[in-house]
């Protein structure tokens, strides 16, 4: 099960030198390969179930100079998720892309992607995090600028100047730790490190840096004219992914590394920040005229949600209320990650066929496309929180978590969030439901819809029904 | 095979699959539709017979499936669930029947039956929940299978009617759920007991959960149409007739009112309710609930909104018979969830039946329908007298227990008075309406005359439902000392409360 | 105490500083895009002064590793974002 994390990594980057040499048959070799990563990724996650942490050296060079890769519950779940959601914009893509030089173009960049994203969730210390971070902003910036239109190439530019400007913090960062504690691995420091100015700014430095780039509030700028400029495929992997990677270096740091060193007023100022988020992205997708950018908005919000939860985890004690409420917040950072993906994909369907996204335009659509339609309102379903959806059980336990800490403040942000969600959800919805009667067929053009519709099932059904497994996987740590 | 553990489930499934199926039917299919429509329905009424029986003899029924560590849902058949699914099986049956006539020929029905069916499972899902969270999970999913039909017809009052519709219902979901979180952080796991479970917590807790019971009862006031979060109602009668019919009689209004019964008798137990001093609060509100819905439905033309009016008041006999401590109150309320929803379908019905054939919308237009559709303007009738509380149509019967229960409590003071109010406003606002119907010359020419006099005076598929319903509610009536009539089990369900 | 190692490792965490402030202020692009390199270039020097370990030992290796990743990684996105902006002001000419 160990080749499994060699594989994940290996794969994609194969495969990217291969469609770049290759380009005529660039999208067999993606669709092939990216079921060979998912598989590689499903292994992986019943390794890990079975036989708990996973480590590996490469090259059988010991910590301290070489590269170790390691897989705990929390990674291997993001791995699938990576995996699932890549999947089905690749196969999207496949469709969505009709030019054979947009492919040309598309595929190494994409699968380069994805190679960094699974190699950052496999890092087991600050260098390698530093250089898949890295390859990961790079190609998300390039993939951003594809199609070449002017408020494609601005916003990319933005994101890469942002993006430059939060490696930079982050390396700070990674140098004062490097000079207090003489280790970069994440398990050594972990045990090591110690509350002290030291710690307190490489802690400051790493998480402004990570916090530019998974666009928290007030930093979240950058993204809105990002996610909704870039072609589909790519926003949907922007959105569910690419944040999230960011995120989740956060959670390591907060939560593993420098558990010792994190104090409530921290965590505190953390949840003011996620509480604005919540309710400014919420407003703002209720303003907006065009759906990507509706989308776009929403992730600001949601990934508010995100960071809500840490002035929850850090009131509790270690222990059974605390891992549960750790689990709600990974189940929430799933479920957004499939349904913002489907709600992506979907869009896309809607601009290819219509020639634009605008919202008050959307009636007629709504009736051609019920399946894409329908794909909308399954995502639209796990972002507001309602169940069966896997963010029901995520914001349960936000709220319950808020009610047991008697941090009501976190509630009341969260009811209101979910309302507003409800609100601007409902406002595309209320499109659907018009005069003409529906084609015969629902599904239009299969690999274009499908993928929106199974990643929304995902999120909407398949996360909340079945995802009790994601608590006892969680509790496999590093 | 363990058939108890999948009982529930099957139950709730004899709908959904079947909904689910519909969506993907073409337009056409009407052989098809209709079919598994019926084979559903049929189906989930022998499930329940069957459901009905087991639970008469002590049996468990139980399914459970956890969705996170602490968070199990539960499906558990007792008597008051049975009381509500057995209620809304029949009644989706008898609409469905009715629907199919009314579309007939309407664009979209697919999409109709489809919501319609997953409607009907989130409440079956409902009535058979075993704990507060499971409620709350189907209370949502009632919400989200209802906002379509709501919309159904897609114009833009239609889209208005149902964006207040999910505002009210949705704001009322999310209080419910904070309420409920509250109650879970407390209390653990609640799950439904006869009797309650709250007692056993220590006194430090009263003022909270005196909140949650606030929180709760406004959630589910939003659906039961409590005074002043009852807003939605009127607006959603741009909904068709069916869905008109199955909201006000079975699905969403019955799920607030039976949501409340329930948070009363089997989370909080009626005696530490009492304790609390809560029951009084819920009794000063279905008071007002009932006055002002009466007094509203007296100003109305349009008689879907005045039929509206009244079921805003007369749910809240079921809030108020939960406020009344003792076993005939509690008959008196949880009955009239049963017998409300028979007379109301039945008044919904004949309602759409005038709107399809004669194009009558409004109570002035009535004039001398009776003898244009002496069965519809009959089973109308019925129900109305049944609603004022004239015996022995099942209002009646209601009714007296309430009265009585009020007098047994030492509760006669406010609460008779409001009951004869209540009767005397009802009539007001229905006999005129009947006067008009029977006695008066129709004018020269109906409104709209979509469906000419033939054999018979309207589409059959129109006319057996409400004539089957006006039965019933006469039924009820009459024979309510029967075994396995509505009050007999209501009777049954308070004894099990009272632990007599 | 000021050695060597310790003025070196501030003059880079001042350099820092500078180019932040440049990124945040200045309003042209390149003038953010050179500020950001700036930026790069001081925390390059704080990373090879941690990596001096006395006059005896020779200085440790992995921070240096680390200033040459971040070197041609600074450079790759230099490239690109000199790139970007070149498309930019290219069509804002043929407008």
């Amino acid at each position: 099960m160990t080749d499994a994390m060699i594989w994940l990594v290996a794969l994609p980057l194969a495969a990217a030198l291969a469609t770049l040499l290759l380009p005529r048959s660039a999208t067999a070799v993606a669709i092939g390969s990216g079921l060979a990563t998912t598989v590689a990724a499903g292994l992986l996650l019943f390794g890990v179930a079975t036989q708990g942490a996973l480590h590996y050296e490469i090259g059988g060079w010991s910590a301290g100079l070489g590269i170790a890769l390691r897989a705990d519950g929390l990674s291997a779940l993001l791995l699938m998720m990576t995996a699932l959601v890549a999947l089905a914009a690749s196969v999207y893509a496949s469709a969505y892309f009709s030019a054979v030089s947009e492919r040309a173009r598309f595929w190494p960049l994409w699968l380069l992607l994805w190679t960094s994203l699974n190699a950052l969730l496999l890092s087991g210390d600050l260098f390698n995090l530093y250089v898949t971070l890295e390859l990961l902003g790079l190609s998300a910036v390039a993939l951003a600028s594809l199609g070449g239109k002017h408020a494609a190439v601005a916003a990319a530019l933005r994101y890469l100047l942002v993006g430059l400007l939060g490696s930079m913090l982050f390396l700070a960062g990674v140098g004062l730790i490097y000079a207090g504690y003489g280790t970069l691995d994440l398990a050594t420091l972990a045990s090591v490190v110690e509350p002290g100015p030291v710690a307190w700014t490489a802690l400051a430095l790493m998480t402004t840096g990570l916090l530019l780039k998974t666009a928290l509030f007030p930093l979240h700028f950058w993204l809105p004219p990002t996610h909704a400029s870039a072609p589909a495929p790519v926003s949907a992997v922007l959105s569910a992914l690419v944040v999230k990677a960011a995120f989740y270096l956060v959670l390591r740091l907060w939560l593993d590394v420098f558990a010792d060193v994190v104090t409530p007023a921290a965590a505190n100022l953390l949840g003011l920040l996620g509480a604005g988020a919540v309710l400014w992205g919420s407003w703002r997708a209720l303003r907006v005229e065009r759906l990507k950018l509706l989308a776009a908005w929403s992730t600001v919000a949601q990934l508010g949600y995100l960071f809500l939860f840490f002035p929850l985890l850090l009131a509790m004690p270690p222990g059974p209320a605390r891992d549960l409420a750790a689990g709600g917040l990974v189940m929430l950072a799933l479920t957004h990650g499939f349904a913002k993906a489907g709600l992506f994909l979907a869009i896309g369907i809607i601009q290819q066929r219509c020639g634009h996204d605008m919202i008050r335009e959307l009636d007629g659509t709504a009736q051609r496309l019920p399946a894409t339609t329908f794909a909308i309102a399954l995502a639209g379903v796990a972002l507001i929180g309602l169940p069966p959806s896997g963010a029901f059980l995520g914001k349960w336990q936000l709220l319950a978590g808020a009610v047991a800490t008697g941090q009501w403040v976190w509630l009341v942000v969260t009811a209101t969030g979910s309302l507003l969600a409800a609100a601007y959800i409902f406002r595309v919805l209320g499109h659907a439901f018009g005069h003409r009667p529906y084609p015969n067929q629902p599904v239009t053009v299969a690999r274009e819809e499908w993928p929106a519709l199974l990643l929304a099932a995902m999120a909407a059904l398949v996360l909340g029904l079945a995802g009790a497994p994601v608590w006892g996987l969680l509790e496999i740590g590093t | 095979m363990n058939w108890d553990a999948w009982l529930p489930v099957l139950v709730v499934a004899s709908s959904l699959l079947p909904g689910l199926v519909i969506f993907f039917l073409r337009e056409g299919s009407h052989r098809l539709r209709t079919l598994l429509n019926l084979a559903g329905a049929i189906l989930k009424l022998v499930l329940v017979g069957i459901l009905i029986w087991g639970v008469f003899h002590e049996h468990v029924y139980e399914t459970r499936w956890t969705l996170a560590p602490g968070l199990d849902v539960v499906l558990h058949a007792d008597t008051l669930s049975v009381l509500f699914v057995t209620l809304s099986t029949v009644l989706w049956l008898v609409t469905t029947v009715y629907a199919i006539g009314y579309l007939e020929n309407a664009p979209h029905r697919s999409r109709f039956f489809g919501f319609f069916s997953l409607c009907v499972s989130a409440t079956v899902g409902l009535a058979l929940a075993g704990n507060l969270f499971t409620f709350v999970i189907f209370y949502e999913l009632l919400t989200l299978a209802t906002y379509p039909l709501v919309a159904h017809r897609g114009t833009p009052e239609a889209v208005r009617g149902a964006r207040i519709y999910l505002t009210y219902t949705l704001g009322g979901g999310m209080l419910l759920l904070i309420g409920t979180v509250w109650l879970y952080v407390l209390a653990g796991p609640t799950a439904f007991v006869e009797g309650g479970i709250l007692d056993s917590l220590p006194a430090e807790y009263h003022p909270q959960l005196k909140m949650i019971f606030l929180l709760l009862i406004m959630g589910l006031g939003v659906k039961a149409a409590l005074v002043p979060l009852h807003g939605w109602l009127p607006q959603a009668m741009v909904a068709p007739a069916p869905v008109s019919a199955l909201l006000h009689a079975v699905a969403v209004v019955k799920a607030g009112a039976f949501g409340i019964v329930r948070v009363v008798y089997d989370v909080y137990g009626v005696n530490f309710a009492d304790q609390l001093g809560l029951l009084t609060g819920l009794g000063i509100a279905a008071a007002i609930t009932i006055v002002y819905g009466s007094l509203m439905a007296l100003f109305q033309d349009n008689l879907k909104k005045r039929l509206a009016y009244s079921t805003v008041s007369q749910v809240s006999y079921i809030a108020l018979g939960t406020a009344i401590l003792g076993p005939i109150g509690t008959i008196g309320g949880v009955v009239h969830l049963v017998h409300q929803g028979i007379m109301k379908i039945t008044l919904f019905f004949t309602a759409g039946n005038y709107a399809e054939t004669l194009g009558i919308h409004k109570v002035s237009e009535m004039n001398g329908v009776g003898r244009r559709m002496p069965a519809t303007t009959l089973a109308f009738s019925v129900a109305a007298l049944g609603m004022i509380g004239v015996p022995p149509v099942a209002g009646f019967v209601s009714k007296w227990y309430l009265g009585l229960g009020a007098l047994e409590a030492g509760m006669a003071a406010w609460v008779m008075p409001v009951l004869i109010a209540s009767s005397v406003l009802n009539a007001a606002y229905f006999l005129p309406v009947l006067y008009r119907a029977w006695f008066r010359e129709p004018g020269p020419v109906w409104p709209a005359e979509h469906i000419p006099a033939a054999r018979l005076e309207t589409s059959a598929a129109l006319l057996w439902p409400p004539v089957v319903t006006a039965t019933l509610a006469l039924a009820a009536g009459l024979f309510a000392a029967a075994p396995y009539s509505p009050l007999e089990w209501a009777t049954l369900i308070a004894h099990r409360e009272y632990g007599l | 105490m000021l050695t060597a190692q310790w003025m070196y490792g501030l003059a880079g965490c001042v350099i820092m500083a500078l180019g932040l402030r440049g990124a945040l202020l200045h309003a042209s692009l390149l003038q953010r895009i050179v500020a950001i390199n700036v930026m790069g270039a001081g925390v390059f020097m704080l990373l090879v002064a941690v990596a001096y370990r006395g006059p005896v030992l020779p200085p440790d290796p992995l921070p240096h590793a680390l200033v040459l990743t971040g070197i041609v990684v600074a450079v790759s996105a230099t490239a690109l974002a000199l790139a970007l902006a070149r498309r930019l002001h290219a069509e804002q000419e043929d407008d």
